[in-house]
Formats: C-alpha cells, structure tokens, sequence
C-alpha cells in the first residue's frame, strides 16, 4: 500500500462518517465543556440514549422520527434528572454523576432483565432497515471521489450528507447562541459562577439549559450513530468514547465555533495515518497493538499540543493565556 | 464628611432607628460549629448615604455581608431590602432588586474582554432567554443602549483604552476599578463594597473613593466594609462596628472615633499603626 493510500484512507474517515458523527457529538459537548464550563464527564451516556431510542423505535415498529423523539426525550430527561440535582453543587460534583450515571445506562442496557427493551448484550440489529433510513436516498450506486482509496457508495454518501448537514445546523445554532446575551453569561458562569450570580443571573438554570442542549445534540449524534451502523450493541457507549470527544474539543480549541468540526477531522487522520503506517511498516504489527499504539501516539500528540498550542487548532492563544492568570 | 442630612438626629446607639433605612436586619446569627461569627440583633442601613461596616479581623464582617447577599444563610434571623423580605432570598433575585455587590478578592471575569464584562450587568436583558438569543431583532436595540451605557462607565472609571482586553490582563488596581463599574452597570440602589481598597496603592484608592462618593451623590446608598481608618473617617456618613460577630458601635465617623468599645476592640487585637494613629 503506498503512502498516498494511507493518506487518503485517513482523508476518507475524517471527512466521512467518523469525522461527522464525533463533530456532531463534541459539539454538545463543546457547548457544555468549552463554552460553560460544565465537566460532563459522561457524554457518551446522552449518545447511547439516542441509540437506543433509535433501536427500541425499530423493535417496535415504529418510524424513524419516532426514534428521535424517543431519543431527543429521553435526552431531555436525563439531562434534567442530572442536572437538577448537581448543577446546584460545586463543577466536580456533576463530573462525578455523569460518569456514574453513563456507566449505569451502559449496564443496565447489557443487563440480562432489560433484554425484551434494549436486546441485553446482544442489542439491537437491523435497524437501518427496518427504519428505512437508506431509503429516501436519492444518490445512485456507485463510487464516489478521488483515486482508489479516497471513495465513497452512495450509502456512506446519504449518512454523510445527513450527519455533516446536522453538523452545520447545530454549528450554527451554538453560533448565534454563543454571540447573543445568552452565550455571554454562559462563558461569564464558566469564569465565575459567583460573579454571574452577583450580577443577577440565575447561573443553575442557564446551566440546566446548556447542558440540557448539549446532552440532546449528544443523542442526535448517537441516534445517527445506530442509523449509519444498522445496529446498537451496550460495549460501544463505554467511557473512554467520552474521553475521545475530550480530545476532540480540545484539539479543535475548546469554546470556539468551529473547533469541534475540525477537531474531530484531525483527530480522525491522525488516528487513521498512524494506523495506515503501522499496519505498512516492513515488521508486523498485531491490530491490538496498533491500536494501543495508536493512541498513546494521540496521548502524546494531545500533550505536545497543550505545550505548542493550549487553545487548540482554532482558538485564540491571546483568550487561553488570559484564562491562566 | 459628618451626615448633616436624614441622620443628623440620630443618636449613635447601637441598633438605632434610622428614618427611611434601606436595609433593616433583625436577629441574624451564623453559626460555624461552636463558634458564633455573626450575630446582630437590629441594624439598619440608611439609604442615600455611605455607612462602613468596620471590625478587627474576625469580627464577621465579611460572613455579615455574605448573607445579607444572599451568598450564604443564615441559622437565625430576617431582614428586609426596601421593606421587602430579603431573607432566604436567592442573591441574584437580589442583584435583580438592586442589592449588588462586589468582592473581596476581585472576580472579574478573566477570559472575557472588559466590554463583555461590563455588557453581562446590563439588567434584563431580553436576549439572555434561550428562545430571543436566537433572534437577535428582539435584543439589538437593548445592547446597543447597554453599550452606550458601559463605554460611558468605562470611560468615567477610566478603562476605555482597556475595552478589548481580556479582563484577566489587568493589573490589580484596574479589576477593583472594573468590578466597580460592573456594579453600576447592573443598575443598582444599594452598592455593597467589600474591601474596595484592599491592595490598591494610594493614588487608585483616592481614585475609588471619588467613585464611592459620587455613588452617594448620584443617589445610590453604600455599604462597604473597610480596614482602613482613613479611608473610613474621609468618606462614610455612618459606621457600624462589628467585634465577635455582634454590632458593638454605630454612629457619625465621630462618635466612632472616641468609643471606648471600638478602641478597645481593636487595639484588644494587634491591628497594625493606622488604627491607634487615627483614633485619639
């Protein structure tokens, strides 16, 4: 395989699918982390609501708009019955509950009783097709793009078109809300919550909406995930995908418009070059390794970025230095 | 400067009625485990005026002037903020109702420019609800007031080569000035100062304490707690002693100069030469 096909193959992941689908999820996360200063440090459990309100909808047979608003719902909920509560105590505390309460989903989803709603361990199949996602696509077979490597099937082509059009509208959104009045307490809250309350904000519900909206676009991203993959098994919604949208926001540059878009393109070359190289060097590396190597090469390459460049690709070094002091 | 105003006939008595008091404080008692920090039987704060709530160090000032905030609750007691009840009362429901505070230690907001400091304490706003931000017709016209306003604060407190910075570039001096002006943003008719001039060389103090007096002038009542006796003498209109948590003084800055109470309050404790050079 030649070093051109790397680079495309790793082109190809950070723009298609993966690279959508983390932008869309650390988008959310963004609005929390980047722009309020809430530790949510259990994403990934809004993800896995929106997957399976994706899968229980195809299980009982009902349509895909039902599996968003089972999802968005229960987002909703959720983000409610996290937030009420810990919201009102200091930031450590709502780091602590979420991961709790994303591994509790994780469990309880894979338990054996929860079996007749979430399909236990097994999860959910088929459901992309029974949901019709693909079928309003309007693109005809084929292969799409550049060379041999750098292509797409109409398939991909219909998640990509849907999930980057999300991100766009959510990108968006997050825009006009983080330059209105709104999104100015938001980041006065995340610098100090004491000042915004001094000043007359009620800094738990600005807080409650934040991370209520962010947990919903968090779902979205999670239903898109089940949608593109036909299936939702418990094992994927694990924390370290959390700490993956993490390094994702950070590396765009946490609290900025578009950092999470980029963020999740780099993050998705990067991880898919080192692995292309691994897998192509004249001695053989096992796939368990590589992918162990490959992220510890992420982990250093986030540590040297904190060292070259703290505000991430996007951010303004002027504003990140500022919040040293 | 001797109140020759509304409090001219008031006897300075500890818990004396005031006419037209802004804030009126009945029994309030914080305690930390065994140890009382605050309790004050009856204490009212003239409006219109400045009153400084002087103390040694661990008298309960501070702890005092959290809970009339709303910053932290009390064990016991009420109070009222322009006769309503303020007790209980959430602090920015109070910043709302023009109880507006300031800190300590600074808390400007450091990854936010100066401008966007001073634009957060515009008083409700319409685009801070989720629904409006997103349409921006609904809340142009107030921020466009709002910025006319904080250019003109900036510009009276002297930070309007400073708009763009972010906050946390200031040098100690400029984030007393900014939070200063920040209060006034927020529209208020009781300014609560704690500490103003701590850690602020002397020429900025002689600065903050025009601001403070023409916070008077302009009609706004003051409360702030002080150390520094100077500073206390030259500019309040009324002064509340606190020692161990209890009111033990009130009255002109010259009642308070020859109480027998205050001196020994403070030169009880070592407190430092301003304090025995001013009290004589």
């Amino acid at each position: 395989m030649s070093w051109l096909s790397i680079v495309a193959l790793a082109i190809q992941t950070a723009i298609g699918f993966q690279g959508a689908s983390y932008a869309l999820a650390a988008s959310g996360l963004n609005l929390q982390f980047g722009y309020t200063g809430l530790s949510n440090f259990g994403h990934v459990g809004f993800l896995l609501v929106g997957a399976y309100g994706m899968g229980i909808s195809a299980d009982r047979g009902w349509s895909i708009w039902a599996g968003f608003a089972l999802g968005i719902g229960a987002a909703i909920v959720l983000g409610l019955l996290l937030g009420i509560p810990t919201l009102r105590l200091r930031g450590d505390y709502l780091a602590i509950v979420t991961i709790a309460a994303a591994e509790i989903l994780r469990l309880v989803a894979n338990a054996r009783p929860s079996e007749p709603l979430t399909g236990g361990s097994r999860g959910i199949g088929g459901l992309s097709g029974r949901l019709g996602f693909f079928e309003p696509n309007f693109i005809p077979e084929g292969r799409y793009g550049l060379g041999d490597s750098l292509v797409f099937n109409s398939r991909q082509l219909w998640s990509m078109l849907w999930t980057w059009g999300l991100v766009l509208l959510v990108t968006l959104l997050i825009r006009a809300l983080v330059r209105s009045p709104f999104g100015r307490v938001l980041r006065s809250i995340r610098e100090d919550e004491d000042a915004a309350k001094a000043l007359g904000k009620n800094v738990v519900v600005f807080k409650l909406q934040s991370f209520v909206l962010g947990g919903t676009i968090g779902a979205l991203a999670g239903a898109f995930i089940a949608l593109d993959s036909g299936a939702v098994t418990p094992s994927r919604w694990i924390a370290p995908l959390t700490f993956a949208l993490y390094t994702v926001v950070i590396l765009g540059g946490a609290g900025t418009v578009w950092g999470p878009v980029a963020g999740a393109v780099v993050y998705w070359f990067v991880l898919d070059a080192v692995d292309g190289v691994l897998n192509n060097l004249w001695f053989d590396v096992s796939d368990t390794t590589s992918g162990a190597v490959r992220l510890a090469l992420m982990g250093i390459g986030l540590m040297a970025l904190m060292v070259f460049r703290p505000q991430g690709i996007l951010g303004n070094k002027k504003e990140m230095l500022a919040g040293a002091r | 400067m001797p109140a020759d105003g509304p409090l001219a006939d008031v006897a300075a008595e500890v818990g004396v009625a005031k006419p037209d008091p802004i804030l009126v404080v009945d029994g309030v008692e914080r305690r930390y485990g065994g140890l009382m920090a605050v309790d004050v039987e009856h204490l009212e704060v003239p409006r219109g005026v400045i009153t400084a709530l002087i103390g040694p160090n661990g008298a309960g000032k501070t702890t005092f002037f959290n809970l009339l905030c709303g910053f932290d609750r009390p064990d016991a007691g009420r109070w009222t903020f322009q006769g309503q009840e303020a007790s209980g009362v959430k602090p920015h429901v109070l910043a709302r109702r023009g109880m507006v505070r300031t800190f300590q230690l600074t808390k400007t907001l450091g990854r936010m420019t100066v401008l966007d400091n001073m634009l957060l304490a515009g008083k409700d706003q319409a685009g801070e609800a989720f629904w409006r931000a997103l349409v921006p017709p609904t809340w142009r016209d107030q921020e466009a007031a709002n910025l006319e306003r904080a250019h003109d604060l900036l510009g009276r407190f002297k930070l309007d080569h400073l708009t763009d910075e972010y906050a946390a570039g200031l040098s100690g001096g400029q984030r007393k000035l900014l939070e200063m002006a920040r209060a006034l943003m927020a529209e208020p008719t009781l300014v609560m100062l704690d500490e103003p001039m701590a850690g602020v060389n002397p020429a900025l103090t002689q600065s903050l304490l025009g601001h403070v007096t023409a916070l008077r002038d302009e009609g706004m009542s003051v409360l702030f707690v002080e150390h520094d006796m100077d500073v206390i003498m030259t500019i309040s209109d009324w002064v509340v002693c606190m020692a161990e948590g209890r009111v033990i003084a009130e009255g002109r800055p010259a009642d308070i100069a020859g109480n027998d109470a205050v001196i020994e309050a403070y030169l009880g404790i070592d407190h430092g030469g301003t304090v025995t050079g001013e009290i004589r």
